[in-house]
């Protein structure tokens, strides 16, 4: 296997792992729902497309014709993460959770949770 | 060299799973831990293909695209059903 191709992935492979565990440690360790909602939808979600970035250098190596399977996957996660993100933040409205002082925008929560629910 | 970035990636990927499942355990409330479980979904995506690359088949990649497909379905159900109270009206 070639050394570039070989470096290239495991460079993707690290990166993404990181962010997974960067997304995973500000959901276990941030102290309001709502910033907690940051770490997973967006670092998560990079890290996902990272690995799998890294999966289709390598299959399409391996194999000799060009894969997108994985980026498949990688589409349908960047499409659904900000879905669920955003019927996790209406639900936490809905429930009335609290919001710390140091988070921002506590002052557009009023308007928003005066809307209809879904 | 890859099979040392397999191995490191597989170590970040578990603690962040064990992470996880520490704040669906612990987690004050319900969206907390339906925040939880989709990320618990999510990072068993990821560690799905990295066993694909690893032993070096394409097999896997359909279980890895019908587990997104569930969690996002599942979350959703979950959003909908604490919201409303019912699923369909």
């Amino acid at each position: 296997m070639g050394f570039w191709i070989e470096l290239v992935v495991s460079v993707f492979l690290v990166l993404g792992a990181v962010f997974v565990f960067i997304g995973s440690l500000g959901l276990a360790k941030l102290p309001d729902f709502y910033t907690r909602l940051h770490g997973p939808t967006k670092a998560t979600t990079l890290g996902m497309s990272c690995l799998l970035i890294a999966s289709v250098i390598l299959v399409t190596y391996q194999q000799g014709y060009l894969s997108l399977h994985e980026l498949l996957i990688t589409l349908f996660l960047l499409i659904t993460a900000p879905i669920t993100a955003h019927m996790l933040a209406k639900t936490a409205f809905h429930h009335k959770l609290e919001i710390l002082d140091k988070t921002s925008g506590r002052a557009l929560s009023k308007r928003a949770r005066e809307r209809m629910a879904p | 060299m890859l099979t040392a970035a397999i191995v490191i990636a597989t170590t970040l990927v578990c603690i962040s799973l064990i992470l996880n499942f520490w704040r669906l355990y612990r987690g004050p409330s319900r969206p907390d831990r339906i925040l939880a479980l989709d990320t618990m979904y999510i990072n068993s995506i990821a560690l799905i293909i990295l066993f694909g690359i690893s032993s070096g088949t394409a097999l896997y990649f359909e279980a890895a695209l019908l587990i997104a497909m569930l969690g996002f379905v599942s979350t959703a159900a979950m959003c909908k059903y604490i919201l409303r109270g019912d699923l369909i009206e």
